[in-house]
């Protein structure tokens, strides 16, 4: 693999001793690296601060007016430091942590691709970041306009009618979801009281249908990894209010049997919902609208580039079609003549189901996705789809010959591997992850989907090159390798990152989950 | 395209590779009809000049020129460019959730500075990762609840955030518990008269705004007193939490759980989101809490480490049992939050309070002097509602002028006649006096 500053470590390769000299496949060698405490830790002065504000003046005086038992003194326990101290203890932290500038991060059904830098410059814009959401409309016609705009664009891309951007989260936008698909139901009459969902399908899948009171049946899925129509039919009757169907599922398998799963749905009054998690596989290829789909949820975060930062904040829209959208959540942007405004008021709407957070939807990430949109066009959305799917696929290729593939079935955008043929070295899965991370890449998703035993599962989206899926690809067979012939050396893995292994059972036994004067963790 | 790095010969060698005769051909699982036919009808793609610039035009359509005498739920305030240069560091930007506590340990220690600080603004024992929101935090505080008192009914205060309220409904409209709204007195309080006869032995949650949507700080250590007396947890409800830098905690003050939003600590306010929620509560509550937890631990080699813990409560271990199906939260802007409330610090919190506080005198002072009275008598934090005769007019003259003026309270409270003339205003630390000045004039046209 390419070596291009040509430095060798001087100890044997690969041996664990030495090991955090040694070169990964991804490049990853040592850098320096800081032992950073809580700045709570760091010895303050309250005369100090890293703010610089205007004096209060005028005539006031809190105790005049608010009553004495709700005034707090300063808080003891904030810490006080300079913002020199506040801007190297941040970067420090942040080097601390692998992102996807930092390297490769086939994180399975996270869509952890590029996320593009301009975006960033243009949520900044005073114009977007410094708009109050209850901007009169005639202040905010832009910001609408961008709302509108991504509307019509996201109905497009998936098939449907309309779409909703309010939900926060994808999480959000399936409980946004299932409660249209219940709002329906009702107006008609009968709410009913189960959810399929498939064995493979996330956990929020069966989380959101517990919010929305219904009882969650599990369908398995057949050696082939899909859903068939024969255990739908099974298992639908008139007391199934939808099927939940994530497409292509978390194997990265296409549910080929969706349309006549549909018909089977459809046929008694139930719907199909769809979990967008995975959209980016089909993007320009095919419309989940197109396939018998009456609600699906977009990840802004996953599909259109918006940054994951660290844990969200993602965004979910939900496109519905014709028959859901008297349901939509508020606010609904719509346009009239050349003016754009909110429909707030659930008199416009009564059948709405309401709102599901404050204000209009994480409007930071409308920017950003709305950006990636209008960069790609037709052509370049269409190429997202099936680089994507040849990334994955190249993937699966070259590593089924050193790691057990469960499922012979096609692969689109994410492949899942197992450790079942590392078995009698005794190496998982987890130490597999974890002798990645020596080599320079983030792991993949492990353990999941739960219905694959040891499931290592691997999404390198469309923004990585060949070159770089060669050094990972070089990384697993190393380590495929290397699980022969030294298994210790894997399962001693990670040596070069900060910290190696945490006691997790420790962490929830007795959980400290916030700092006190005098911490201490032993 | 500059985010697709594939050269036409690496694609050929890959599709060998993967034994595909062509890029089409990789979706042969797809059945045909249902394949897209025809390219997406969306605009063509826009080279980077000409997006910036489209993008441009957008933003200039939106007129920020002076900071919002809005608040009501987002509130305008300075966020210190350094907040902004420390966020954008990639290696926190470009990272999820920290499922590999090796490679995150970046983002979970600073989500355990974040659950620390957010504790102690809220003087409760824990605080979570984070929530999308205020409202949805407040829906979740209002779940757990109903999980550990086996309850199926809330008592909310009218003078909570209408848009909380709202999304409230919305969240419990399939579980059918009942909510019970309390009316507020002239002083813009709760009602504890009306309080106390609507919280019973069914009652799960008493929700109360601190301050609450009319600026007032409301009587929070009397209502959660009413519910304790009862069984039932308390719920502080927060959106501007500069406040917590000079009113004592809802912990403090005997709350069960404080929930709300820091987007007033280093994020813009982004037309409404993103921002981070947060959550808080009290020890024995922890395993009914929602979200991620992050915890210390010691690693392999003993050295303190910090990891995601306690998830047998989350989705993706309990699926349909568990406490909530949250999952990607709002982990950047509680960093943001954390950045500035680390720059802050212990003196610099207390002095922001304080001039938020010294601006909003400012402002009614000038007002009164315009010919505006309070609407409520109640003491307030940094925003407040003035009586202007015609709320709506003035909102609207004052856009033609570029000012953002407040919000009118009854377009929230339209059966409330007390509410005809009410203007809700905010001032902070971005409203210049002389800014002060200028608006309560124009107000007066």
């Amino acid at each position: 693999m390419a070596n291009p500053t040509g430095w060798k470590p001087s100890t044997g390769e690969g041996a664990a001793a030495g090991d955090d000299l040694a070169v990964g496949a991804g490049l990853a060698t040592r850098g320096l690296a800081y032992e950073e405490p809580l700045l709570f830790e760091r010895a303050s002065n309250g005369a100090r601060t890293g703010v610089s504000l205007p004096p209060a003046s005028g005539d006031f005086d809190p105790a005049r007016e608010l009553p004495p038992e709700v005034l707090r003194p300063e808080i003891a326990e904030l810490p006080a430091v300079g913002e020199l101290e506040v801007v190297r203890h941040f970067t420090r932290l942040s080097a601390w942590n692998h992102g996807i500038d930092t390297g490769f991060y086939p994180l399975g059904s996270c869509t952890m691709k590029y996320n593009p830098k301009s975006s960033e410059a243009l949520a900044r814009l005073p114009g977007f970041a410094n708009a109050h959401p209850l901007l009169p409309p005639e202040m905010a016609q832009g910001a609408l306009e961008l709302m509108f705009r991504l509307e019509r664009a996201l109905s497009e891309i998936a098939g449907f009618t309309a779409t909703t951007l309010t939900p926060a989260a994808g999480a959000q936008g399936e409980l946004c979801g299932v409660m249209m698909i219940r709002a329906w139901h009702l107006s008609r009459g009968n709410p009913r009281k189960k959810v399929l969902v498939p064995d493979t399908a996330h956990g929020t899948n069966p989380a959101t249908c517990a919010l929305n009171g219904y009882q969650v049946v599990q369908l398995p899925s057949g050696p082939d990894g899909r859903l068939h129509p024969e255990t739908v039919r099974a298992a639908m009757d008139e007391d199934v209010a939808a099927v939940m169907i994530t497409n292509p599922n978390t194997l990265g398998v296409f549910e080929s049997h969706i349309a006549a799963i549909a018909e089977i749905v459809h046929a008694r009054g139930g719907l199909v919902y769809g979990d967008g998690a995975n959209l980016n596989a089909l993007l320009g290829v095919a419309r989940p609208g197109d396939m018998g789909f009456d609600v699906m949820q977009f990840n802004l975060h996953k599909t259109f580039a918006t940054p994951h930062g660290g844990g969200g904040p993602g965004a979910g829209p939900v496109a519905v079609s014709e028959q859901l959208v008297p349901f939509l959540p508020l606010p609904i942007v719509i346009q009239e003549g050349a003016r754009y405004r909110l429909i707030t008021d659930a008199r416009e709407r009564p059948r709405s189901i309401g709102r599901l957070r404050e204000f209009h939807g994480n409007f930071g990430m409308f920017v950003r996705a709305l950006a990636l949109i209008r960069e790609y066009g037709p052509e370049g959305l269409k190429a997202t789809g099936q680089l994507s799917v040849l990334n994955a696929n190249y993937v699966r290729a070259r590593l089924k010959d050193v790691y057990d593939l469960p499922y012979e079935t096609d692969s689109l955008h994410e492949v899942v591997l197992t450790d079942k043929g590392l078995k009698p070295t005794g190496v998982t899965t987890m130490d597999v992850a974890k002798r990645l991370i020596d080599h320079g890449f983030h792991p993949p998703t492990v353990y999941f989907p739960l219905v694959v035993h040891g499931a290592l599962m691997i999404e390198p989206t469309e923004t990585e090159s060949k070159d770089t899926l060669d050094q990972f690809i070089a990384g697993m067979r190393a380590i495929a390798e290397e699980a022969r012939t030294d298994p210790g050396a894997v399962k001693a893995a990670p040596q070069k990152p900060v910290r190696a292994r945490l006691d997790e059972t420790r962490a929830a036994r007795k959980p400290i989950l916030r700092w006190r004067p005098g911490m201490k963790v032993e | 395209m500059r985010y697709h790095p594939h050269t036409e010969e690496e694609i050929r060698e890959m599709l060998a590779a993967a034994g595909a005769k062509s890029l089409d051909d990789l979706f042969r699982s797809i059945p045909p009809e249902l394949r897209l036919k025809r390219p997406l009808a969306v605009p063509p793609a826009a080279d980077e000049i000409a997006l910036l610039a489209e993008m441009r035009r957008l933003a200039a359509r939106n007129d920020t020129g002076h900071p919002p005498f809005i608040g009501a739920g987002a509130y305008p305030h300075h966020v210190p460019p350094v907040v902004d240069q420390l966020l954008l560091r990639g290696e926190f930007f470009t990272a999820y959730t920290p499922y590999q506590p090796e490679v995150s340990q970046g983002t979970l220690q600073s989500l355990f500075e974040w659950q620390t600080y957010v504790a102690l603004l809220t003087g409760l024992d824990v605080a979570n990762a984070s929530m999308y929101d205020g409202a949805s935090s407040t829906a979740e505080a209002v779940l757990m609840a109903g999980r550990i008192t086996g309850r199926r009914k809330v008592v909310v205060s009218a003078a909570v955030h209408p848009e909380y309220q709202r999304v409230l409904r919305t969240y419990l409209a399939s579980t059918h518990d009942e909510i019970v709204t309390v009316p507020y007195g002239q002083d813009g309080r709760t009602d504890l008269a009306a309080l106390s006869r609507a919280v019973d032995g069914d009652t799960a949650a008493v929700v109360i705004g601190y301050p609450n949507f009319f600026g007032v700080v409301d009587a929070l250590g009397e209502a959660a007193q009413v519910a304790r007396q009862a069984g039932a947890l308390s719920v502080a409800v927060t959106a501007e939490a500069v406040a917590l830098g000079m009113l004592k905690g809802p912990g403090e003050l005997g709350a069960d759980v404080a929930a709300g939003t820091f987007q007033s600590f280093g994020n813009p306010l982004d037309y409404g989101g993103p921002a981070p929620g947060f959550f808080a509560a009290r020890e024995a509550n922890v395993r009914q809490m929602p979200g991620r937890l992050c915890g210390a631990t010691v690693d392999r080699h003993g050295r303190r480490s910090f990891v995601l813990t306690l998830s047998t409560r989350e989705q993706h271990i309990r699926r349909e049992k568990a406490t909530s199906n949250i999952c990607t939260n709002a982990g950047l802007c509680a960093l943001a939050a954390t950045i500035h409330l680390s720059l802050l610090g212990r003196n610099g919190l207390s002095e922001l309070a304080r001039l938020n506080y010294a601006r909003a005198r400012m402002l009614r002072d000038a007002m009164q002097r315009a010919g505006f009275g309070l609407r409520f008598s109640g003491p307030t934090f940094n925003e407040m509602a003035f009586d202007v005769g015609d709320a709506e007019e003035v909102v609207a003259r004052l856009a033609r002028r570029g000012l953002a003026a407040g919000v009118p309270l009854s377009r929230y409270y339209p059966d409330d006649p007390r509410m005809k003339g009410a203007l809700l205003c905010v001032a902070t630390e971005l409203h210049e006096p002389e800014l002060i000045e200028t608006f309560a004039q124009a107000v007066r046209r």
